[in-house]
This record gives structure tokens, sequence and C-alpha cells, in this order.
């Protein structure tokens, strides 16, 4: 089997047609995981000891095993599950398994962000005899954000290049494409060195503007507070 | 005293678009003890830091016992000089720094012990010992096994001191090494150097901004300004009966302190 | 329960597969990671280069495009035959999380301080020296807790090679589903628990390395 450049031009405008659905797919699953990073921080300031380190060993639990089995279980298994088992179709599946996955990712960041705020500001905004609402709003949270920015967009580019594994339930993307293309004409190698070659042409750019914010952000933010995927 | 153990002459430093030396020229002989004084961004650390080879001058040559630090022979041709040469030749040469420096993940002993071992391979059990009485001659013999974030930094620089007398260098250099320190604890350090200076063989050049220190031990004192040195003399002259405006403008600006 | 027994039982079948992998790409992607690591803080211009462009390339595509392009091209456009395709899979994980992890010991090297190598050229110590008694020490104790983490990256990491036909633990718990579709909860949760009690010792090394790094390091 050699390398044949025919093929390889042949399949770039196939695979271009699920270059958007990547995308997409991964602002979905993003977004997803964004909001429910949230849920995650909530339930971590919840007063009960108990149900603080329940949802702890949840998310730990969710972070520390293959999102590839997660998406499994959603799609495979949680049909099959009585009373609250239902059917999903492969988008939805694989939103909600790698955004659940990332969720748990963002949520630390989030935290970290927070964190980062200064003692000194809440107990000045004590102080100053600010709302609840007042001192999260006008005072941690403008402080807490922008911080976490250069971490967040890493997170997408590292969303992008997780969302591959939604082939494996059957997301026509351009992995998808790819193995089509292979399993037809015994052809491989080129399908999924153009796939590679989006993947590198879109996510190393990004990753260069993704350095040039952290260097901006960097003198204000403690990155060690964070774990990185 | 005979011939000078170290020699700047004629050197330059540039930084990028900053001329920090212009024309120094520089003899220290065996065991005397010269201070730098000036203000700062005068050029009195990059001095030091060249004779240590942390910089490069940008033109002039040091001699270090009559041999080219920064260039060498090769073919007949004079060129750079590599690592194996600036090693060869460094090894007479010590250097105590303002922020200690010391290596967080050794114990002090370790620290004192390093370099002797692996540098010149010296007997473990001897230099443990010897060690071990560096150690308590700047008083710190009931910490040996304490690590770096244990001490004060106080502590740190004696350590830092007796880590570099290891090596037993024949010119120490002290690069304003009470200005990271906390005023109460500037005296601990300078005993140690004071009895150093009365020991008497090691050659020693001192950046400091302690003025009564330098009259104290200096041999000589070198005032430096804008790249090249203004004036100099003994204490006593340099700093009783200064000439150069700037030299009094200087230490005026230190007396009102 | 008997099922719960009768499924443990299948997918322990294929527990031996995942730590062979999982070990062997934790040991090479670990020497990559110094190799490239040091490459990258070499003053050797085209060492630096090439080492980037490995570290850019892989860490810019996906392991699962990395993982099935190697086990196609290799045999099929390079005609290497690795006698097994638990190589293709270490070879793919390796090198991709060896591009990542070379990263953390870039960066852990080039935050331990100016100073410690000022220090250790006052005392004369050959740039080995250097490296080898100053500066690695301390980067080391700087990457472990991000290490750590990406060791549970790579246990993570190792549930793809079903997908070229490893006979792991997700393979066998597949191969069970497929036959008793109905039981699919009970597998892939199970599944899920296999892995979390092996990612277990990785997280409670992460947490210890936390606090260890805390000590020892020069901090200005």
């Amino acid at each position: 089997m050699k390398w044949d450049w025919s093929v390889f031009f042949e399949v770039i405008p196939l695979i271009f047609k699920g270059l958007w659905i990547t995308l997409g797919l991964t602002i979905a699953c993003y977004l997803f995981a964004m909001i429910f990073g949230f849920f995650w921080v909530f339930m971590a300031r919840i007063p009960s000891k108990t149900v603080r380190w329940i949802f702890r060993w949840i998310a730990e639990f969710i972070r520390s095993t293959p999102p590839l089995v997660q998406l499994f279980f959603i799609f495979y298994a949680w049909p099959m599950v009585p009373v609250v088992g239902v059917s999903l179709n492969p988008f939805a599946a694989a939103i909600l398994g790698l955004g659940l996955h990332f969720s748990t990712y963002l949520s630390e960041v989030y935290r970290s962000g927070i964190e980062s705020v200064d003692k000194g500001q809440w107990e000045a905004s004590t102080a100053l005899n600010l709302s609840s609402k007042q001192k999260w709003l006008k005072i941690i949270l403008p402080q807490a954000i922008p911080p976490t920015i250069p971490m967040l967009g890493n997170y997408l580019i590292i969303m992008f290049k997780e969302v591959p594994l939604a082939s494996t339930i059957g997301v026509v993307a351009m992995l998808h494409i790819a193995n089509d293309y292979g399993a037809q004409y015994w052809k491989y190698v080129e399908p999924l060195t153009v796939v590679a070659l989006f993947f590198l042409l879109l996510s190393y750019p990004s990753a260069l503007l993704i350095n040039k914010l952290e260097k901006k952000y960097n003198r204000r933010f403690d990155k060690k507070s964070v774990s990185t995927l | 005293m005979g011939e000078s153990i170290v020699h700047y002459s004629n050197i330059f430093k540039t930084f990028g678009e900053v001329d920090v030396l212009k024309g120094i020229d520089l003899e220290v002989k065996p065991a005397e003890k010269v201070a730098l004084i000036g203000p700062s961004g005068s050029g009195k650390t990059t001095i030091i830091r060249m004779l240590m080879t942390l910089e490069q001058p940008t033109s002039g040559t040091i001699l270090v016992n009559g041999e080219n630090l920064w260039q060498m022979e090769k073919k007949g041709q004079l060129v750079m000089a590599d690592e194996h040469h600036l090693r060869s030749i460094r090894g007479d040469i010590g250097m105590v720094f303002q922020h200690f420096n010391l290596f967080p993940h050794m114990t002090i002993l370790e620290n004192c012990m390093l370099a002797p071992t692996i540098v010149k391979k010296e007997d473990k059990t001897e230099v443990e010992q010897q060690a071990v009485e560096m150690l308590e001659k700047v008083g710190l013999g009931d910490k040996i096994d304490l690590y770096p974030s244990q001490l004060s930094g106080g502590q740190k620089q004696r350590v830092a001191m007796a880590r570099a007398l290891m090596m037993k260098p024949k010119v120490m250099l002290f690069d304003e090494v009470t200005s990271a320190l906390d005023p109460e604890l500037v005296g601990e350090v300078l005993e140690v150097i004071r009895d150093l200076a009365k020991e008497g063989e090691m050659a020693m050049i001192l950046v400091t901004h302690e003025m009564d220190f330098a009259l104290d031990i200096a041999d000589r004192i070198l005032f430096l300004n804008d790249g090249v040195i203004e004036e100099e003399g003994s204490p006593e002259e340099i700093l009783m009966n200064p000439k150069s405006e700037r030299l009094q403008d200087f230490l005026a600006r230190f007396n009102n302190r | 329960m008997s099922s719960i027994m009768e499924i443990s039982l299948v997918l322990l079948e294929g527990i031996k597969i995942t730590l062979i992998v999982l070990a062997l790409s934790i040991t090479i992607s670990t020497l990559i990671a110094f190799v490239a690591g040091l490459s990258r803080v070499s003053s050797n211009v085209l060492l630096n280069k090439f080492t980037g462009f490995y570290v850019e390339i892989f860490r810019g595509t996906s392991l699962i495009i990395q993982l099935f392009w190697f086990s196609y091209a290799l045999p099929g456009l390079f005609n290497i035959h690795l006698g097994s395709d638990i190589w293709t899979a270490v070879i793919a994980i390796s090198l991709n999380y060896g591009a990542y992890m070379s990263e953390i010991v870039r960066g852990a090297i080039l935050s331990v301080s100016g100073g410690q190598t000022e220090a250790s050229i006052a005392l004369n110590l050959t740039k080995f020296q250097r490296l080898r008694y100053i500066i690695i020490p301390q980067a080391i104790r700087m990457m472990l807790p991000e290490y750590g983490n990406y060791l549970i990256q790579i246990l993570k990491a190792t549930s793809l090679v079903s997908l070229i036909g490893l006979t792991d633990l997700l393979y066998y718990g597949n191969i069970y589903r497929s036959t008793h579709l109905a039981e699919a909860p009970t597998v892939y949760l199970l599944i899920l628990v296999f892995y979390f009690i092996l990612a277990l010792p990785l997280i409670a090394f992460t947490r210890k390395m936390e606090v260890f790094s805390k000590k020892g390091v020069a901090q200005q």
C-alpha cells in the first residue's frame, strides 16, 4: 500500500463537510460543560459536609474515568435503565457525555478563579455593607473571571480534540467520514491524515492565541491551583 | 604584595542599548580587600559578575593569576573562552549572592558538601568534617541538618558564605550580601565577613551599601558612577575626604537617610 | 447480584491488557517527556526546533486519530510490523502524552530560578552537574502534581485501545453487552468502577505530590 496523493485531494472536500459538525458539536459540548460546571461549584458550597463529600467524589469519579466508557454508558446503557432510562440520539449522547466529563474540569477552573480573589476583597465588601448579590456581581466575579479566560480557552481546544470520540457512537463528523471512506476503498491513511491536518490547522493557532492571553493574565493568577487535563 | 591576582583592563559592557561599563581598569592584589560603592545602576555588580563568569564583557580583558579569563588561545588565535577554559580558572573565585541562592532541596550540610565532593572529587568523610567545622565557624553548628527554608535570612547568608568558603577560593566576591536582609539580621552577617577579612589570606571584592563596614575592613574603596571609576583611594580618603562633587553628593545622600 | 459477579469475572479477563498498556505507556511517555523536555531547553537550535515540531504535531491532533493512523500507517505505509497491536497502542499513547508531558518538564526546568544556576556556576559545577544535581531535582519536585494528573489521563486513554482491537477491559465489556443487551447498565457501570479503582492510587499520588512539591523549591 502506497501513499496516494489523488486520494488525499479527493477526501479533502468530503472531510471538510464534517469539520462543521465537529466544530458545532465542540461548541455544544462546551456550553453544556460550562453551565454544568457551576453545578459542582454550587454543590461544593453547600453547608452540609456529607453532601459536599458525596458530590466531590461523584465529580472525582467522572473526572477520573474514561470519557469513552461514559459515552457508551449514556448511549447504550441508559436506555436500558428502568424508569429513568431514555434513548438518546448520538449527538445528544455526545453532548451529555463529553459535556458532563468536562464540567468537572471547568468547575475546578471556576473554583480557582474564585479562590484567586484576595480574602481582603471579601472583608472589604462586608465592611462596605454590600449585599450578597452586590458582593458577587460587583466585587468577586469581575476579579475572578478574567484570570480564568486562558484556561477556559485551553479546555475549549482540548474539548475540540476529544470530540472525535463521538464517532464511536455514530456521530458522523470528520473522523467518522474518514473511517467510512477507509472501509469503502481500503484507504485509511490518507483520509486520517487529512483529518489530523484539519485538527492541527485549527488547534495550533488557537493554542498560540491562548498563550498570548496567558502571558497577559499570568501576573494575576496562580496557575498551580488548577489541575490540568 | 607583588603580582595582582585580578586585573581588569579597559572593560566595556553593553546591555542592549545601555552602556553599563565604560572602560574599567582595576587591579586587586592577593589578600587585598576592595569595596565597590556607588549609586544603583552604576555597574558595581556587573564588575564582579564578570569575574564570576556570569556576565561576559563586551570588550577588554580580565586576567586572573595572569591568565586571560574570557579568551583563550586556539591554533595561535585568541578566541572566546569555552566552558572548559572558564572552569579551569573560576575555581579560584567564589561568590556570595544578594539572594543567597542556597539549594532548597538539600540540607545546609549538603549545600556545603556538594561542590567539594563532585567538583574537586574530595573524600566525602573529610569534606563532611570540614563542612561541619565551617558551619560551626559561621555559628550554625547546631543547624546542619535543616533545610534552607527553615532558616532566617541572616542564617541563610551565613550558610551561603560557608558554602563558598568550602571551595577555598583565592578571591571572594560579595554582591550586596546584606541588602535582602531585615535590618536586625545585618549585623551577624557582617560579623562573619569581618572575621574572614581579619584572617587575611583571601582577596575580597565587596559591593556594598554599608559605608561604616567598608571603612572598617576595606584596604581600598572605589566609587563607581555611570560606568566609570570616578574616584578611588583609602577608606579614609574616600569617605572622610571626598574630592569629586558626585561622590560628595552620593555620601551626603547616604548620611541623610 | 449474581450477574455483577459474572460480569466482573468477564471484565477481569481484560484488565491484564489494560494494565500492560498502562505500564508500558507510562514508562515510555515519561522517557520521551524528559528527552523532549530537555531538548526544548537546550541551546542546540536544530534539536530545539525539531522537538518543538514533534510536540506541536502530537498536541495539535487527537489521540484517537493518532491511534487509528498508526494502526493503518505502520503496516501499510511503512511496512512496519510490530508483531502485536499492543505496541501500536503504546507507541501512539506514549508519543501523544510524551509530547504533553515534555511541556511540564520544560516548564518546570525553566521555572527553577536563575539564581540556582548562577550559584552552581559560582561553585564551578559542570553543565551536566548543574542539571543533574541542581536543576532536575528541583524541576521534578515542581512537576510531580501535574505528572500525577497526566498518569490519570493516560489511564483513561488506555480505554481507546479496544478501538483497534486490543482485548482490554472495555473490549470484554463490549463483547458481553452485545450478547446481554439488557445488562448494559451494569456492564458499563462496572467498567467505570474498575477504571476508578485503578485511578485511586494515582489520585492519592497526585494529592500527596501537591503537598510535597510545595517544599524544597527555590521561590525567587
